[in-house]
């Protein structure tokens, strides 16, 4: 890997980039699944290639490949001056940078069982019992299971004489019941939807989940859902289950921070933020209660989230975003943290992979935890609805108007959960909403999350994220709100 | 490297030097893809890739696995194919595994030109420049992309099936941002000419122009004239649903449904990989040649699509739709024209006494796979119309619809023409004007 940055960054500079960087990354996937008794999907896959990042006449050009000969990085290293060229003639300033000193490290992320030295047959036993007890349950029409397997290796350097390696390890498992009875299809997914839980760590994730084990809950949930009764449409009192939190804070917290959002880079696709900048250290974006951070530190545990230096080489850092309910900071790069009079990046800049350039992405965005158990909460609530799992999920593209659909509830009366309901959602607008957050769980309650497939950016890019949440109340929400009307 | 059909057939002679398999099929993908990309009146970000992939799926016993890489030197030739028969000797035996296709016949399809494979950097720039001085000025502000590719694709395996398809494909898209209001259009082809950008940036300013100051109109249902961008991503959302294995799973809003009248009398759907303003390869995942399939007609859900082992485990015949193997999906139609009218967009305003112009729909997700709920937003171009025209531009609305009702409910339809949209590939569709449009809520903007 070295050889080949080396020769990309020789040529960028003597092609006249005035900064370049150099991604080199191998990514090595596995995936597996199952579906009602059988394997579906056995594939592993590689994909090893170099990205070259450079400022020329002032403006930004990127190239890459994955034929790695010298006359082909070279070639692509000269193209990506030359793109640059061609955005020169097209600026209004120069790129600025903040500074950053050299940094020249190595870092693994810690993975205790190497997913990929488990015998694939081992990984398809376990999801084959797992769906075993599945299809146990009568009523149960189609059963999944998957385990994702990453390995990314990446080095970077850059012509400010940064050289950085990074391992990471993710991981990723789950399983999904379907019900299909009358004129209605159910699911009932462990432990998230989107595929399960994924973090970056090792196989040891897997044994935590204990999928054979939750599968005859979620199997008899999915049956049982055609018998609920379905959610109300009115105003009530909602707790949300940790997972579905964590997919509320991506959606209305974290990609509303997005500081090239904010200042109109994504505005032809994912769209824009409300969160202007004359709105930092003034907007009460939340109940005082809530307090959110972007942290990619390792310490604050290995979330999809979690590296030790951005795709740019500035360190990992936690940065506070809403301090008891008020609005203090973004998720911000090199090129933007100035828009906010910071010296500095707040290390947020990720790509896919080396054919994408770095964008400003969530790191490992969490609600820091409350104090209290779940069933103190629910013992506290007198009128409300329990809801637990993601099913859909649609915000506006400036981040205000949002609603979510979960593929199950719990009514809550006099302080008790009582009679399961079918397709809840609910709706509101974002501060709005995270202002009748009254009480959040405790730390004994709080995971967390990944969300393995966020996407933005042209050409879009996928990116592993992560949240930490424990359950939490909001205060008279709109609930039944997508099924009203049909 | 441009990937050739000789080098592509030279790589899999390598693959069966290597491969012991009962049965090998190799897959040998490359793209050389550039954008160009604008916000603000600037290019901010610029790239281009290339990229070659080789896939190789092997069986032996009637277990299956695939592994892919891009590395193309013998030891990784070597090592894939390996690695490949170790993943698959290690599942159980699947007794209904069908053995791979032998040699087809494919229907030329031509999608491809020099004109967009080599389309520089300079002539983006240079396009993106013009469209930057008309935003500025109506001082509006642009953002968008300009996009140009190649790609290749061959496909072959050990009973003798030989493939290979290449298209180009150039996007343009393109926001205009005023203080209040915005507008929105893009166009994707084979041949970059066809983008128009000037027309396309003109298109999106006077939507701009005409939404500032929007207003805010109460939800509820009102008649909506659709722009074929927003009739595109909503129609995405049934593309799984014509897959035969999701029907006979039970994971289909067709479920129980084949056969019958479901939508209106005047919609009428097929899936056509020759139509001329269609993309895409006249094969499908292991090979077998695409043919037309008449999806609905008059209404009615007549056909489903089928991957050879569906067809197999369902009773009939493929239709050439099928995903690469191994896969949980099946199938699915790629390549969707619907029947259209003549109505003019102009003349479905006129003819309206109240409703809504939507140019596009935004971050639309199911809500219920059954009733096909679907939700979303308007974006970038959302007009109130009363007394046949329309009077100016409205605040932003989340709807929640069910796709199968609206589909039930068109009163005009448009000529249909290639579109492109956010959510979903390009289809062939018309604009329509629906009767009834469930809106939920509102936003600020």
């Amino acid at each position: 890997m070295k050889e080949i940055a080396a020769w990309a960054l020789d040529t960028a500079k003597a092609q006249g980039a005035t900064y370049a960087d150099v991604r080199v990354v191998d990514l090595r996937q596995r995936y597996l699944s199952t579906k009602n008794g059988r394997p579906a999907q056995v594939r592993e896959s590689q994909s090893m290639g170099v990205g070259v990042r450079v400022v020329a006449q002032g403006a930004w050009g990127f190239a890459a490949t994955d034929e790695l000969t010298r006359a082909s990085i070279d070639r692509t290293a000269a193209h990506a001056v030359e793109i640059a060229h061609a955005s020169a003639t097209v600026k209004k300033r120069d790129v600025k940078l903040a500074k950053e000193p050299k940094i020249v490290d190595d870092w693994e992320a810690p993975c205790r069982i190497d997913p990929f030295s488990i015998p694939v047959s081992t990984c398809l036993e376990l999801m084959l019992e797992a769906d075993r007890e599945l299809r146990r349950v009568k009523g149960v029409t189609l059963a999944e299971a998957a385990m994702d397997f990453r390995r990314i290796e990446q080095l970077f350097v850059s012509t400010a004489g940064s050289e950085i390696s990074q391992v990471k390890t993710q991981t990723g498992a789950g399983l999904v019941a379907t019900s299909f009875a009358g004129s209605e299809i159910q699911r009932r997914s462990y432990p998230n939807s989107f595929g399960g839980q994924y973090q970056t760590r090792g196989y040891e994730l897997v044994g935590e989940l204990d999928l054979v084990g939750n599968a005859p809950r979620i199997a008899e949930e999915a049956v049982a859902l055609h018998q609920a009764d379905q959610c109300p449409t009115g105003v009530k009192d909602i707790i949300l289950e940790g997972s579905q939190l964590a997919l509320q804070v991506h959606e209305s917290v974290g990609h509303p921070i997005e500081l090239d959002r904010v200042l109109g880079s994504e505005a032809n696709y994912a769209g824009m933020s409300f969160l202007t900048v004359d709105k930092l250290d003034n907007l009460k974006y939340a109940s005082e209660i809530v307090n959110v951070v972007a942290d990619a530190t390792p310490e604050h545990g290995p979330g999809l989230g979690t590296f030790a230096y951005d795709d740019e080489g500035v360190p990992a850092q936690s940065t506070p975003i809403i301090k008891d309910g008020l609005f203090v900071g973004y998720l911000t790069s090199r090129e933007t943290a100035a828009a906010i009079r910071q010296a500095r990046s707040s290390g947020a800049m990720r790509a896919e992979s080396w054919n994408r350039i770095p964008l400003i992405r969530m790191t490992n965005v969490s609600l820091l935890p409350g104090t209290g158990t779940l069933a103190d909460l629910i013992a506290d609530t007198d009128d409300g609805i329990y809801m637990e799992t993601n099913r859909s999920w649609s915000i506006d593209d400036r981040r205000c108007n949002f609603q979510f659909g979960t593929e199950i509830g719990w009514e809550i009366r006099g302080g008790k959960k009582t009679r399961m309901l079918k397709n809840p959602s609910y709706g509101g607008m974002t501060t709005d909403f995270w202002n009748s957050c009254d009480a959040i769980c405790g730390p004994e309650h709080w995971t967390l999350w990944g969300v393995p497939t966020c996407g933005k950016g042209q050409p879009m890019q996928a990116m592993g994220t992560g949240h930490g949440a424990s359950p939490a109340r909001f205060r008279q929400v709109q609930v039944g709100v997508a099924y009203s009307g049909n | 490297m441009a990937l050739s059909r000789q080098r592509a057939e030279e790589i899999f002679d390598q693959v069966l030097k290597y491969s012991t398999a009962e049965e090998t099929e190799v897959m040998v993908s490359s793209s050389s893809f550039a954008l160009t990309r604008f916000a603000n009146n600037t290019i901010h970000q610029n790239v281009s890739e290339e990229a070659t992939t080789l896939s190789v799926r092997v069986v032996v016993d009637g277990r299956m696995a695939r592994a892919s890489t891009n590395k193309f030197d013998e030891e990784s030739i070597r090592q894939i194919c390996e690695g490949a028969l170790v993943l698959a000797r290690l599942q159980p035996s699947d007794p209904d595994l069908l053995p791979m296709p032998g040699p087809q016949t494919y229907r030329a399809v031509n999608r491809f030109f020099h004109e967009t494979a080599e389309l520089s950097p300079a002539t983006r720039a240079a396009t993106v420049a013009s469209v930057v001085k008309r935003a500025e000025k109506s001082r509006l502000t642009a953002a968008g992309v300009f996009s140009s590719g190649a790609s290749a694709f061959g496909l072959f395996n050990s009973r003798g099936l030989s493939a290979f398809h290449e298209e180009t494909l150039a996007e343009f898209s393109i926001t205009m941002l005023g203080r209040e209001g915005s507008g929105w259009a893009k166009k994707t082809s084979p041949y970059w000419p066809e983008l128009e950008p000037p027309e396309l940036a003109e298109r999106a300013a006077q939507k701009a122009l005409s939404s500032k100051k929007p207003q805010e109109i109460p939800p509820g249902k009102h008649a909506v004239i659709l722009e074929p961008a927003a009739v595109l991503d909503l129609l995405g959302f049934l593309v799984l649903d014509f897959s035969g294995l999701a029907v006979h799973e039970g994971r289909s809003c067709f479920t129980g449904r084949v056969g019958e009248k479901v939508f209106g009398e005047n919609i009428t759907l097929r899936d056509d990989v020759f139509h001329p303003s269609q993309n895409g390869a006249p094969f499908d995942g292991e090979g077998v040649p695409r043919q037309r399939v008449a999806l609905l007609e008059r209404g009615v859900v007549k056909n489903l699509v089928y991957a050879r082992q569906t067809a197999h485990t369902m009773g009939t015949q493929p239709t050439g739709h099928g995903f690469p193997l191994p896969n949980e999906y099946g199938e699915a139609p790629m390549n969707l024209v619907m029947e259209g009218e003549r109505t003019s967009l102009e003349d479905m305003v006129r003819s309206t006494p109240k409703g809504l112009l939507i140019t596009r729909f935004w971050y639309i997700r199911e809500v219920d796979p059954y009733q096909k709920i679907l939700t979303g937003m308007t974006r970038d171009g959302t007009f109130w119309i009363e007394d046949g025209q329309a009077q100016y531009g409205i605040k932003n609305l989340r709807f929640n619809q069910s796709v199968v009702e609206m589909l039930r409910q068109v009163e005009m339809m448009g000529q249909p023409q290639r579109t492109a949209g956010e959510e979903s590939f390009e289809m062939v569709v018309p604009a329509m004007k629906i009767r009834e449009f469930n809106f939920s809520s509102t936003t600020t903007y």
